[in-house]
């Protein structure tokens, strides 16, 4: 594929051509002249490439000044979500800095994306024509910087969240969009532990984010107009169509979803009928595209357990309260594909 | 390619290897030219899992140009693209 993986500071042709041609009226309002593909367009902050002067080294054709860093997405969290969410905007000509605190889900993050990759090509997902463009990864935050945006994907736990956003809010250039990707913890709460709310919104992407072309955006209360248009435009580059909803546990999709997996979930607990009569039900009768017990396959077992308990905790409804059979799968290790086993068998651990 | 002392599989091996591989998943069986996305039961998250198999079990590259759904599609034409590749049957077997 050609793919390449640096773990550095990142130079893209696009950005190269605007330091060198335009260094004195980059001004991010400014339209076609960076080109349909330069995610620069996309965020209209006044901002000039390398404005920070933070890296001091020279560009690869020997530019000098200030760095010339493509603006790109940063990604916190190289779980499920967080490869895919990266997947999507490389194959859209976005760069990505992907971070992730566990060592070794960080070093297997360059060979999944190839995966995503390979697989969104094969589903004729991605434009074919376009080159993937350059991923770097980072145990860190510091490098996001330079973000022209950063969506959150760690782990469904409001303290874990709050933690990476506080974080992220006070490394970014102020009216960066800080994006959360979270199944179902409202994002007003998320807003409290960030030192500007008008920058937080919520995408709800799903996976594989490059096969479903819906994103749920949830705008909290003190989400700003600004947060949210420049967070459109960048839906806009990724081919998502965005559908904006209000705030409140689970929004809309986790709100329905992940009681009606845990009612499944249920039915197969009590031995009414099998995993794969389930699905095959509502796949056959009622239009399903995958089934709720392969779904929760995919999302992984452990990630549909803790929104479940977010959402039980926040709205009461006992439909919400994690049954059994679930509880037992998470503590036993088997999470869906990403162990390779949860209410289906695959023989591996699969995307 | 299709010479058996080397090692090479032929398109029989192939597609026996296969067909026993789609049945042990899917809980069916496949006729060799029957579409295994038509009915809308697969997703394209399987046509995934094909190509990580066929890597696997018969150690071949499937690059860019290869990955197209119509190589998928059905039993005989992975095994038409994995003898092309030069899939070899001792490679690894249906783990
Ligand atoms: N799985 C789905 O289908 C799905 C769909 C929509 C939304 N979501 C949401 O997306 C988010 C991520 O879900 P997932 O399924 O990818 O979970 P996951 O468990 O697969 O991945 C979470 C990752 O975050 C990492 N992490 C934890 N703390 C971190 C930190 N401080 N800094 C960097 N990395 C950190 C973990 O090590 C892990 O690799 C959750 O909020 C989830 O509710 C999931």
């Amino acid at each position: 594929m050609g793919t390449e993986w640096v773990e550095d500071t990142v130079y893209t042709a696009t950005a190269v051509e605007n330091y060198r041609g335009n260094a004195h009226r980059i001004d991010w309002n400014g339209a076609d002249v960076f080109g349909p593909r330069d995610i620069s367009i996309l965020f209209r902050r006044k901002t000039a490439i390398g404005a920070s002067g933070r890296d001091r080294r020279t560009g690869p054709h020997g530019e000098r000044g200030g760095p010339v860093t493509a603006p790109r997405l940063a990604v916190v969290g190289a779980g499920v979500m967080g490869v895919g969410i990266a997947s999507l905007a490389l194959g859209h000509g976005v760069p990505v800095l992907l971070v992730e605190t566990d060592a070794s889900r960080l070093a297997g993050a360059p060979a999944r994306v190839h995966q995503h990759l390979r697989l969104a090509r094969l589903t004729g997902a991605l434009p074919a024509e376009e080159a993937p463009a350059r991923l770097a990864t980072s145990a860190s935050l510091a490098g996001a910087a330079d973000a022209a945006a950063v969506v959150e994907a760690v782990t469904e736990n409001g303290a874990c969240k709050a933690e990476v956003l506080s974080e992220a809010a006070m490394i970014v250039a102020p009216g960066t969009p800080l994006i959360s990707n979270t199944s179902s913890i409202p994002i007003d709460e998320l807003a409290d532990s960030v030192s500007c709310p008008e920058s937080l919104l919520g995408t709800h992407f799903m996976n594989p984010p490059y096969l479903i072309p819906t994103v749920e955006v949830i705008r909290g209360k003190r989400t700003g107009e600004l947060a949210l248009a420049a967070a459109l435009r960048l839906l806009s580059a990724l081919k998502r169509t965005p559908v904006v909803v209000g705030d409140t546990p689970g929004f809309v999709t986790s709100r329905i979803l992940h009681p009606m997996i845990n009612d499944a979930v249920r039915v197969v607990e009590s031995g009414t009928a099998t995993a794969e009569e389930v699905d095959a039900l509502l796949q056959g009768c009622l239009g399903h595209r995958t089934g709720p017990l392969r779904t929760a396959d995919l999302i992984g077992l452990d990630n549909l357990l803790d929104s479940l308990r977010v959402l039980h905790e926040r709205t009461g409804d006992e439909g919400c309260r994690p049954t059994a059979l679930l509880v037992d799968k998470v503590e036993a290790g088997h999470l869906g594909r990403k162990t390779g086993r949860g209410f289906y068998e695959y023989g591996e651990t699969l995307l | 390619m299709t010479t058996s002392s080397t090692g090479a599989a032929t398109a029989q091996e192939i597609e026996q290897e296969l067909s026993c591989h789609l049945e042990k998943r899917t809980k069916r069986s496949w006729a060799p030219e029957e579409d295994l996305f038509a009915s809308g039961a697969l997703s394209s998250l399987f046509a995934m899992e094909l190509v990580v198999y066929l890597e696997k079990a018969f150690g071949v590259m499937i690059g860019g140009p290869d990955l197209r759904m119509e190589n998928f599609r059905t039993v005989r034409a992975m095994s038409s693209m994995v003898l092309r590749l030069g899939g070899d049957a001792e490679e690894g077997g249906d783990a």
